[in-house]
Parts: C-alpha cells; structure tokens; sequence
C-alpha cells in the first residue's frame, strides 16, 4: 500500500527547485494540484537581482504551490501601468492573471512605492489596484505585502509572506537562534553560544523572542526584544526552566519549571515581579503550554496516563479535569493550535516513525501529514494553510512546509550543520 | 569497608597534588591563629580538609566504576540492571558526607526537545529519589535534565539512541 501510494505521487508531482537564499535551496512539490498561470510584469522603475520586487513576488507565489509564474524577463520596455501590456501575448501563454506596475523611490523618506495592478484574463477585468510603501532597506517586504495581497484575492488566502520565521540552527556545539523573513531571506543571528538553545516563541506583536538557553548550565526562559536586541530572564528557578508560551495578550507567559518536583506548568509575568503561579497539577510530566488563540483554553502535553498524550482545559475551570484529546498512539506532543483555533497540529509516533499530524477540533477526526520519519516542532502558518516543522534528511536537521491540504510540500535545507525548532511569527 | 579505605586513599593523593591552593588558603588562617596564642604549628590540622572532593578512584572496578543508567524509549525507571550500580554510589555517598553528585538526565533523539527534557529530569529524578531512600542527604544531590541536547552518540540509529538514553552521575570536583 505504501509503495502504490509512493508510485502514485511520483506520477502526480511536479518538481521545482528555486535558489533561496546564498546558503540555503528551497524544493517545491506540488501533488495534484492545478497551478494558476500568472505574469508578473517587471515593474518600471524597479531594482535589480534580489532588489527586483516583481522577482520577489513571483517567488512568494510559487512557493504557496498553487502559481505557476510564466516567465516574464524578455519583457522590455517594462510597462508602468495596463497601457503598455502585450494582452495577446499572455493569452497565448494561457495566463491567468497578469500583474503590472511602476515602482518610485522617495529619497526624502527613504521609502519605496510599489503602486500595481492585478488584472484577470480573458475578460481583463481589474481585480486590484494597490500601493504598497516601505523603507527602502525592508523593499522585499514590500513586496511580500503585494504578494499577501494578490494571494488573497485569487485564492481566498489570509497573507502569510509578510511574515518571519525564526529557527535554531547547529554546527557541532555551536547554537545560534536566527531569525529570516519567510523566504528565508534576511537571516539574522539573535543569539550565539555553545550551549543549547530551545523553543523560540514570538511574542503575539512580532517584537519581542521567549526561549530557553543553557548558557547558565541548566535550562532558563529568556525574553529577548528583536529591535534591541536587550534580554531578560523570565524564569531560572532551582531546577529546570523551559517550555515558554505567550498568552494571546502578550502579558504573561506559562513555563515549564520543576523547582516543586518534577516538570509542572505555572504562570509568570514578564518582569518576574509575581511568583510563579501553578496553573495544573499532576503527578507526572506536563508540558508544552500552548494557549488557544482566545486565549480561554490551554493545551499541554502530559504523561499523566503513562506515555505523553495531548490534553487541554479551560482556565476558567484550571481544579477540573483537562479533557485527553490523543489516542490511538503511546506518543502524542507538541500541541500547537491553528490561528483560527479549530486545527490542532501535533507530532505522534507511529511505529518507530514520528509524524506531524493534523486534528480538527470539531469532529476529532485526525490526519498524518507526512511520511517522514522524525519530524519535530510543528507550527502554523499566519494564514493557518501551511505547517512548517523540522525533519531528517540525509541525517541532518532540515526544516519543511506542508499545506494543511497536504497537496504542496517543501524542504528548507542548508548546506552545513542541523536546522531546528522552527516557529513561524505573525504577519509584519 | 574496603571502598571507604580507598577513598581515605584517593583523599591523600588529592591533598598531595593540590598542594598549592591548600598553601594558599591555609596561610592566612596560620596567621590569625598564631599571633594570640603561638602554640602548636596549626599548618597539618588546617591542610587535611581543604580543596578535597571526593568521588570513586579512576579505574575502580564493579558496580562503583559504573557511572551510566540506561533506559528504554520513554522510559525513566531504574530497572534491576542498575540497581547495583545505583546502591554503590548510595553506600559511597553515605560514607563520605562531603561528596556531591550531579545527576544528569538525557534522552534520545526522537520526540519534542520539550517533553525530552521532562523526560530526561525525571531520570536524573528517579535516581536521586534511591539514593535519597537510602540515606544520603539531599544537599549531596543535583540533578539537570539536558533533554536530547547533548548526546554522547551523534548516530541516527537503535545503537546510538540506546546509548544516549542515560543518567549520568557526575561527582562534583572530579
């Protein structure tokens, strides 16, 4: 049955392979989905190489894996505006859609404008006309912006490309905690040290990374702000501190601390001026806190009834009993909530092999993602349509995305070292 | 008997190589203590018990010279193999007060780096709570979890994950 189905997506896929970044290759496989033909025109007036937006968006488009982008780098003189487009030329190319526009630099704000228009074939009917401004050293993000906003208009999709993700990567015992745009442009190094580092966590406002780092030996939860780059410890009570989660208000975050015994989760205000504030008891191990996006329930992981299942409860009623949400496998961890709250994505051991999983919250029904064999820390996507999470290959640490259809799958790696803990922040 | 006779053993070796920071902090309590009274020469009685830690002689054998616990997947109780193992280092521990161990609990690399660092407390945990049971004093005892971040096997494969599955008892100063 695994070798038909294996057969099977040979047949369906089809294989793109898209330079990212200097260090790092990006591979799309889209399975049996219908890609939508776009041109995006070179826009008149625009930069060059990783400076040329219409690039950066027809990038951001073919790594949802539902555009084919045509190619459009013949086209001279770059039209401004709908006037100067060659309609019948794309038509024959079976464009979908064609993107036209101009883009203006304001030296007095340093800004750049990207002004655009999205417009429908056949009937060329006009189906966005934008502008997007940014400073002129964030012009990628202008365009991821455009992007968000043409994804949105042709498929339903919230925007997810204005975004970043954040990531650990090692090379022997060295740790950094780095933080990229989406596209994995950008990279930049929050932390560096030789000991491990775990658990990045944006706060819900993007300024501000909760993690855990062993500098001190022993494990303590750090807040670290991202324009600054000034931290402060959260938690480094006696014993072991980890596991931070932000509630949906940004004010507090649970942890994980074993300063009473054994792994239990406890509330902490951001500037440690409270004590800590158990939130569940067990005998066992709890952990993983991740608040549902309105902030009423809190799901863990806990090894209450022998081996980690995924539980949650309302904190309207913490003396209760949380409700187990997992069975079916001795191993279920990493609850992580959609941003509409209905998904739960999960990692559960089935035979010798760990896989990202996908519940519905309504009906329990659940879903295995992928076929890998250690993947670890899934998380969602702004818009909630693609999970990124880490795996194995080739015995390295690698990072991939999955859409929540399962039909598009991608692989992040770089050259050298591990990749890991992946988490995807909010939009920008 | 015979393991606290070696331990008095290794306690001279190590005064003996460590004479240079016993110098050091001998020295000034021979001062204050020989202007008031000049009586008898305090440098013997001040030099045995500073800088000495303790810990089991290099290259001890039987169950004392064992220094891991093993464990199977998502387990963290000692089972019968180790038990030996534990008591030794129990009985060490009772004999000789000023010894502290470090528990150091570790998992293989399957699973969330979070719930492995659960996993790997309530190992160095499942320790500590035997040799507690047998006497030795809470203040000899640590104990850290470093999850699955520092296993002592690279490898991706059933021989390296058994390896890394571990309590390791670290004497402090060793």
């Amino acid at each position: 049955m695994k070798n038909n189905l294996l057969i099977f997506i040979a047949f369906l896929l089809a294989l793109i392979q898209v330079p990212v970044h200097a260090d790092m290759t990006l591979e799309i496989v889209t399975q049996g989905a219908q890609l939508t033909p776009i041109a995006i025109l070179p826009f008149a007036g625009d930069g060059t190489g990783p400076h040329q937006l219409s690039a950066v968006i027809a990038a951001d488009l073919k790594r949802s894996g539902l555009f084919d982008p045509l190619n459009t780098q013949g086209v001279s003189p770059a039209p401004a505006d709908v006037e100067g487009v060659n309609w019948d030329a794309w038509q024959a190319q079976h464009a979908n859609f064609v993107v036209v526009g101009n883009v203006q630099e304001e030296p007095a704000t340093h800004h750049v404008k990207l002004n655009f228009r999205l417009v429908e074939l056949p009937n060329r009917m006009a189906h966005l006309s934008l502008s997007f401004d940014g400073p002129a050293d964030q012009y990628r993000m202008v365009a991821h912006h455009a992007a968000d906003a043409i994804l949105e208009n042709i498929t339903g999709y919230k925007g997810m490309f204005s975004s970043r993700i954040a990531y650990i990567t090692q090379h022997g015992s060295a740790h950094s905690l780095k933080v990229a745009d989406s596209d994995g442009f950008n990279e930049q190094s929050m932390l560096h040290t030789n000991e491990p580092i775990l658990s990045p966590k944006w706060s819900p406002d993007g300024q501000r990374m909760a993690y855990v780092t062993f500098e001190l030996g022993r494990p303590m939860v750090v807040v670290q702000t991202l324009a600054s780059g000034v931290r402060h410890v959260v938690a480094r009570y006696k014993g072991s501190n980890s596991a931070p989660a932000w509630t949906p208000d940004g004010r507090h975050l649970a942890v994980v601390l074993t300063k009473d015994g054994h792994s239990q989760i406890y509330l902490v205000s951001l500037n440690g001026s409270e004590a800590p504030e158990r939130l569940i008891s067990s005998g066992g191990i709890d952990t993983e806190p991740y608040f549902s996006p309105d902030g009423q329930t809190l799901y863990f992981t806990s090894d209450r009834d022998g081996g980690p299942q995924i539980y949650r409860i309302a904190l309207s009623d913490l003396r209760g009993s949380p409700e187990r949400l997992t069975y079916g496998s001795s191993y279920a961890v990493s609850p992580r909530l959609s941003p509409d709250g209905k998904q739960l994505a999960y990692i559960q051991r089935d035979g010798g092999a760990f896989h990202v999983m996908l519940m519905d919250l309504a009906t329990k029904q659940t879903q295995p993602m992928t076929d890998s064999s250690l993947d670890e820390s899934p998380t969602f996507a702004p818009n909630g349509k693609y999970l990124l999470y880490s795996t194995q290959d080739g015995g390295r640490g690698v990072l991939a995305i999955v859409s929540t259809d399962g039909r598009v799958r991608q692989k992040l790696s770089t050259q050298t070292g591990d990749v890991y803990e992946p988490v995807w922040g909010p939009l920008q | 008997m015979k393991k606290a006779l070696l331990a008095l053993a290794v306690t001279s070796v190590l005064a003996a190589c460590s004479s240079t920071p016993t110098e050091e902090t001998s020295a000034p309590v021979a001062q204050k203590t020989a202007a008031p009274a000049a009586v008898a020469p305090a440098q013997p009685m001040v030099k045995e018990p500073v800088t000495v830690s303790l810990y089991p002689a290099k290259g001890v054998g039987g169950a004392l010279g064992q220094r891991t616990i093993h464990y199977a997947f998502d387990k963290y109780t000692v089972t019968d193999e180790y038990m030996p193992v534990v008591d030794a280092h129990g009985d060490f521990l009772l004999s000789h007060g000023a010894a502290k161990v470090t528990l150091q609990g570790n998992c293989d690399e399957r699973g969330s780096r979070e719930y492995n660092l659960g996993l790997g407390q309530r190992r160095a945990d499942s320790v500590r709570k035997i040799l507690i049971a047998k006497g030795v004093k809470d203040s000899q005892i640590e104990t850290v979890s470093f999850g699955k971040e520092k296993p002592v096997n690279p490898g991706h494969n059933a021989a390296a994950w058994a390896e890394n599955r571990r309590t390791d008892i670290v004497y402090q100063g060793e």
